[in-house]
């Protein structure tokens, strides 16, 4: 039977070496080539879901008043697009379930990418020949977090509306073109009826897309590059040595892909997840407390929690406070990200092609800078729940910001310090495991 | 070695569980659906198929290593051809220099005039970041289009209100505090009458709405970034990223006792932008 549709085929296209190809392409077995692929089955779940989800959202701003089953709403006037999100999660059946998996997915899928560019670093597999794939992966990241922010903010609820009003001052924010800038996004002054309708538009169709298109970019490079690998007998820069992808390979994948969806299927089910109905309709007069944004943009609600009051102004102009720690801050991270193999590169004079990763000791000052600059991350992420911290240790929350405005700048300094240190240990210790390194070639002086 | 039996035994308890899970799922769903059931079931359907996949990859398969050669580039020769290949091509097009220029002039002709329609996007920001709702003379409402008199509030109390007509308005939203009559007049911060002092609701930070008011300390809080502005001082920021105060609104209480506006803000409200002080 499969021969004979086959036959069939290949006698109107041929692809027989193409396939023989593909069948006996060795993939090396390490769980950290994983992490991309965790990423690339996120998305596939966050279209299956979304999907689902698409055929009943309304993503309108048009008043309705609302007569769901979710009694304390009842009679109360909210948008379309308001109502629908309520709509699908009390009364389509596996409503709540879909929408609670597509939005864990969405964090999940931003959190393996990022776990795959860490591992992508650390080992330098963005060295030649990989830098192309390294800036798709990169804009991947970017399309990843926006669309996670305008889906975040579809429903029109109190939080995602704030979220909004923060995202519409920050476009203000940009010198020169700014007022244009965030008039033609939201359609007008703030908070313009267009704004949701556009958002939906970008969410499910503009961004989806060029995701796609760009993960067919990166596998088609991974594809024709082959993987990497870590250095080992028999393991050289001309050769790939691991298993076939046919049949190892594919069903272990195949087994990937359910676990992911397992895990994430759980979560949806067990783990309640921006419960809206909660929250009510955006007002825009109303703001809720605390009021964070999903993990993945932590970093810049942190910054803008933790910049000093400062900004210029000059002759009737001004550069608003906002700018530095949102505008300019994301730009210089993603110019950094993607500048990052021909900084290395010029750096160290090393224009070769490797396709042997280096272990993180191997290269002791590539790993505290990646260190340092992850430290950097976290904290400002950490700062962007400072309201919520101070609380828990009732301290006022002006000193722990001024506390965090200190370790934004010390941790990601002694952390630099000390892996570096650590690495060289690792390496001159000569020991295997980073479990066995004497503490003392860490913290003792150094050779 | 394992036995054969005892290698493929889990991997048909695996694909066994998974599939009297998917059977309760759909039951679960027929009964009318419960999303802790049906997440919790899809997990361990889902979860079953993975674990019989791994297994069977991992125990019943070819396990290598296997190693593939890989070429790295295509060579210096075939890619001198390519570009050979190229030039050779282009060569007409570099020849015709008159007409590569007219074909760039109108390539950006129409890619300019295709720019327009963005226009379409956004009505023009012009003057309506200056000002609000707010005229000489706009009386106070709340939320619910109540208008608010001399004794709406006691002492210590604060409300959000709008113009007369624009409950709700975004930029116009204005928080009004009644403080000790005569208090803010001493402290040098220009008319309370009758201990009414109105400010601007939104941040001059990011631009949310300012949600608290501490009587205790007088100031007023942005639950969004934590900037704190300091009633007393004509809600100037004491604390975080905020850079300006909120801006005043001029109020007057009127022959019938109703509070209204004199005049809108002298500047505008919210966040800042680049020609905000011209």
């Amino acid at each position: 039977m499969i021969k004979r549709a086959y036959d069939w085929v290949d006698e109107r296209v041929g692809a027989s070496s193409f396939t023989r190809d593909a069948l006996n392409k060795v993939f090396p077995d390490h769980w950290s080539f994983m992490l991309g692929e965790i990423a690339l089955y996120c998305f596939v779940i966050l279209v299956l879901t979304g999907t689902f989800l698409a055929f009943f959202f309304d993503g309108t701003t048009a008043e309705t008043v609302y007569e769901g089953s979710y009694a304390p709403m009842h009679g109360q006037t909210m948008s379309a697009a308001y109502a629908s999100t309520l709509e699908i999660s009390f009364d389509v059946r596996a409503g709540l379930v879909m929408r609670q998996i597509h939005h864990w997915a969405s964090l999940v899928f931003v959190a393996s990418i990022v776990a795959h560019l860490c591992r992508i670093f650390f080992t330098g597999a963005f060295r030649k020949p990989r830098e192309i794939n390294w800036i798709v992966g990169v804009t991947l990241l970017g399309l990843a977090m926006f669309n996670g922010f305008t889906g975040y903010s579809l429903p029109d609820d109190i939080l995602s509306g704030t979220g909004l009003r923060i995202a519409y001052s920050i476009a203000l924010s940009i010198p020169l073109v700014g007022t244009w800038i965030a008039f033609l996004v939201f359609g007008g002054e703030f908070p313009a009826e267009d704004i949701i309708g556009r958002l939906l538009v970008v969410h499910i169709m503009i961004v989806p897309a060029l995701i796609a298109g760009l993960i067919g970019v990166h596998l088609a490079i991974v594809w024709k590059q082959k993987h990497t690998q870590f250095p080992e007998a028999g393991r050289t820069d001309t050769n790939v040595v691991g298993s076939h992808l046919w049949p190892t390979y594919a069903l272990k994948s195949t087994g990937l892909f359910f676990g992911v969806f397992a895990v994430i299927a759980v979560m949806g089910g067990l783990f309640q997840i921006n419960p809206v109905w909660l929250y009510g309709p955006f007002e825009a007069h109303q703001v809720t407390s605390p009021a964070q944004p999903d993990w993945f943009l932590g970093w810049t609600e942190g910054a803008l929690r933790l910049f000093p009051a400062w900004e210029i102004r000059a002759f009737g102009f001004e550069i608003p406070n906002p700018f530095y720690p949102a505008v300019l801050l994301p730009g210089v991270t993603f110019l950094l990200l993607y500048a990052w193999p021909f900084l290395e590169a010029r750096f160290t004079g090393d224009r070769g092609v490797h396709h042997l990763l280096d272990r993180p000791r191997d290269r002791p000052f590539r790993t505290a800078l990646g260190s340092a600059t992850l430290a950097f991350y976290v904290v400002l992420f950490l700062a962007a729940s400072n309201d919520v911290i101070a609380k828990w240790l009732t301290i006022p929350v002006n000193n722990l910001t001024w506390a965090f405005r200190v370790l934004v700048l010390l941790i990601p300094a002694v952390s630099f310090f000390f892996v570096r240190r650590f690495m060289t240990a690792l390496q001159t210790s000569g020991v295997d495991r980073w479990t066995e390194v004497p503490l003392r070639a860490v913290i003792g002086r150094p050779d | 070695m394992r036995s054969e039996p005892s290698k493929t035994r889990a991997i048909a308890i695996s694909f066994g569980v998974s599939t009297a899970a998917s059977v309760a799922l759909a039951i679960v769903y027929l009964m009318g659906g419960q999303p802790q059931a049906e997440g919790a079931l899809l997990g361990v359907s889902l979860g079953g198929l993975a674990v019989g996949f791994v297994l069977w990859g991992h125990r019943l398969m070819p396990k290598g290593p296997f190693t593939q050669n890989r070429e790295t580039s295509s060579g210096r020769a075939e890619r001198a051809a390519a570009v050979e290949d190229f030039e050779s091509g282009a060569e007409s097009l570099e020849r015709r220099g008159f007409l590569r220029r007219m074909l760039a002039v109108a390539l950006a002709a129409i890619g300019g005039a295709a720019l327009f329609p963005v226009r379409s996007l956004g009505s023009r920001p012009g003057r309506s970041l200056y000002h609000t709702q707010w005229t000489p003379g706009a009386r106070m409402v709340t939320i619910d289009d109540a208008l608010v008199r001399a004794d709406t509030l006691e002492v210590g109390g604060f409300i959000t209100v709008f113009p007369e007509g624009h409950a709700g308005s975004a930029d116009s939203q204005v928080v009004l505090l009644r403080l000790t009559p005569g208090s803010y007049e001493a402290a040098g911060g220009g008319a309370a009458p009758e201990g009414y002092v109105a400010f601007s609701k939104i941040c001059t930070h990011a631009g949310c709405p300012i949600g608290l008011y501490e009587p205790a300390t007088n100031s007023l809080f942005c639950p969004c970034h934590q900037s704190v502005f300091a009633v007393m001082e004509a809600a100037a920021p004491t604390a975080g990223p905020a850079t300006r105060p909120l801006p005043q609104l001029p109020i007057e209480v009127d022959d019938n006792g109703y509070l209204v506006a004199i005049d809108d803000f002298a500047e505008p409200v919210g966040p800042g932008f680049w020609g905000r002080g011209r």
